[in-house]
């Protein structure tokens, strides 16, 4: 009996050092990954973060910042809303080849991305000279960064939105076509409604993404302070300058996006789709 | 004000559905198994599925006719269509998915379908048999030449689906439209439809009332879909004029139809009679085996006895006191027995 008794002492003590194994692991990987945020609020006391924000170029980078993401997103949302409807509900020919373009700039290098538009829309780019023609110079202007921020951040709503039609019950569009509704009516009263959660959750992944872009930003429009600096290229310039408002930028940074995502977890609908990465594992947008 | 005729061919994947019927103010029930297209045809004429020729008219007025490049948008031909799990709409009440079909007549449906106290309910609130009314007061909303049922009773428990049929029957009998109505179960089909259509593989194998479909079968599957035994065997020419069948089961039994070589024998289960010991009389088919199954359904019961399923009522069982695995003889008429051939 004894050396049974000992025998089962000893496994359990090995199981509970394994599973202290694990939490080691677990506590170190969320501190790595805690202590930048948290560092860029301890590092200097709360009032001499907002007093920073008093600062001329921290205002205009904002300004700069919340008048090209929000007009972006408007328009990843009235464009995409209906590209996304129809690829996800009809079959046309070279579908799945629509669906690949749609995911290319998500793993396309903000640089590279930077250099693409540059490529097509710069002064000696493809559609450079038609644009001059039209008197329309759009490298490094305000145009510039809200045509970077829908190149990179349309991607993460298409693909949620896309995945989000698809999961519609059609049965339930087909219900509502034989009621004598048009497709556009089917698409307001039923489709549009019951994909509200989903959309949102894209939105808000699209919005994150476009407010933190930098690379294809500083290489199409530039970083001109009050024109195209937006927010975190501000925090590169201010970072020779003064690293305090640095600190502040990307503290605004921070409570810009976590306020984003927290009032999107908050609406219940939205609520349902819980996962925040881009990379949805449940439904493959590629079919 | 009604005749919904079609004529349609549409390629399915390992086969072409061709379908050709009228059906009048009445209800054709589509039966068959799954795969067969069943909920194709009904599709096709709500406009969901172009077929690849043909025509669908509903009292004159094409909803679909390939000659003449005519080809109507669901929204446009006023049917009405039942779907198999109903399709309400889950973020509206019942009141707006009935009135998605139509305002004018809301009030009435719900009151007419015994709803009404459901009105500010949503979907995932309602039992079966609630959702099944709200998904058919939607469907008459917009008073439809023509209504379609996929599977009306599928979706129900066993509990809830005699109630609902009894109502179905009297419902489509009081709307006297032309109605289609797709099903797998041959029972729903008998006690909701004037006339039953089997298809199988695209194709319509036979049309007629549930009575001529259980007299007279035109194939195998045909009768073993109404519910008959269809025993397997090969047939020649016997004494006294009948045919002999000698069953793969190693029984022989004897038919008044004739017929030659390998033979599917039709006897319905409540033509069999059940007993311990053989009758002598020639008349009679016996089939003697170990009862393989007791299964008690309502005041009858169906017994197994070798390859032969009888059903016999729940007084004749208890006296005969049977149990699993006892030996018994299923008897039944000669005279009665059909053959079909089987093409193997």
């Amino acid at each position: 009996m004894p050396a049974i008794r000992a025998g089962r002492t000893r496994s359990r003590a090995r199981g509970r050092l394994f599973e202290a194994a694990l939490f080691l692991a677990a506590a170190l990987a969320l501190a790595f990954l805690v202590l930048p945020v948290a560092a860029i609020f301890l590092r200097i006391p709360p009032g001499d973060l907002v007093s920073q924000l008093g600062n001329q170029a921290a205002r205009e980078a904002l300004v700069v910042s919340l008048k090209t993401n929000l007009l972006a997103e408007a328009i990843i949302l009235l464009v995409g809303t209906p590209a996304a409807y129809l690829i996800a509900t009809k079959r046309f020919p070279l579908r799945s080849l629509a669906i690949t373009l749609v995911e290319l700039p998500l793993v396309l290098p903000p640089a590279v991305a930077g250099i693409g538009l540059l490529a097509a829309f710069g002064r000696f780019g493809l559609l450079g000279g038609e644009l001059e023609a039209i008197g329309l110079s759009i490298g490094f202007t305000q145009a510039a960064v809200v045509l970077a921020v829908l190149l990179v951040a349309s991607p993460f709503y298409l693909r949620q939105a896309i995945a989000t039609f698809e999961a519609l019950d059609e049965s339930l569009l087909d219900a509502a076509r034989t009621l004598g509704a048009s497709p556009a009516r089917t698409f307001f009263r039923v489709a549009l409604p019951l994909a509200a959660g989903g959309l949102g959750a894209g939105a808000a992944l699209a919005f994150a993404r476009g407010i933190g872009e930098f690379g294809a930003t500083i290489m199409f429009a530039g970083s001109l302070q009050g024109v195209t600096q937006t927010l975190p290229l501000a925090i590169y310039e201010q970072f020779d300058v003064s690293f305090d408002v640095s600190l502040a930028l990307g503290a605004l940074l921070v409570v810009l996006s976590a306020a984003v995502l927290l009032a999107f977890k908050l609406v219940p609908g939205w609520a349902r789709s819980s996962s925040t990465s881009p990379f949805l594992s449940a439904r493959s947008v590629s079919s | 004000m009604g005749t919904l005729e079609l004529d349609i061919t549409v390629p399915l994947r390992s086969f072409r559905l061709e379908l050709a019927v009228a059906v009048g103010r009445e209800t054709l029930a589509l039966v068959g198994p799954s795969g067969a297209g069943k909920t194709t045809v009904l599709r096709a004429v709500a406009g969901l599925v172009t077929p690849e020729c043909g025509r669908v008219e509903v009292t004159g007025r094409a909803l679909f006719d390939s000659a003449r490049g005519v080809d109507l948008p669901p929204e446009e031909r006023r049917v009405g269509f039942v779907f198999q799990e109903y399709a309400l709409f889950p973020h509206m009440t019942v009141e707006q998915n009935v009135a998605f079909g139509g305002r004018t007549r809301v009030a009435e449906l719900l009151r007419r379908f015994r709803i009404a106290h459901l009105a500010q309910a949503r979907p995932r609130q309602l039992s079966g048999g609630e959702r099944q009314r709200v998904g058919l007061a939607r469907a008459l909303a917009r008073e439809p030449d023509v209504l379609l049922l996929d599977e009306p009773l599928s979706a129900l428990d066993t509990h809830t689906r005699a109630g609902v049929r009894a109502e179905l029957q009297g419902l489509l009998r009081e709307l006297d439209l032309p109605t289609v109505l797709v099903t797998h179960d041959f029972t729903d089909a008998a006690a909701l439809a004037d006339r039953v259509g089997v298809l199988v593989e695209g194709r319509l194998l036979q049309l007629g009332t549930p009575e001529e479909l259980i007299a007279a079968p035109v194939t195998p599957f045909v009768a073993s879909f109404t519910g008959a035994n269809v025993l397997a065997g090969f047939a020649k020419p016997g004494a006294n004029g009948l045919t002999e069948v000698g069953l793969e089961s190693g029984h022989v039994v004897f038919s008044s139809d004739t017929a030659h070589g390998p033979v599917g024998v039709v006897v319905y289960p409540w033509d069999v009679s059940i007993s311990r010991t053989a009758v002598a009389d020639s008349a009679l088919n016996h089939v003697a085996g170990p009862i393989r199954s007791l299964v008690p359904i309502g005041n009858r019961v169906r017994v197994q006895v070798g390859p032969l399923v009888a059903e016999i009522t729940s007084a004749s069982a208890q006296r005969l006191d049977l149990t699993l695995g006892d030996d018994a003889i299923g008897s039944f008429k000669a005279s009665g027995t059909r053959l079909l051939s089987r093409d193997t």
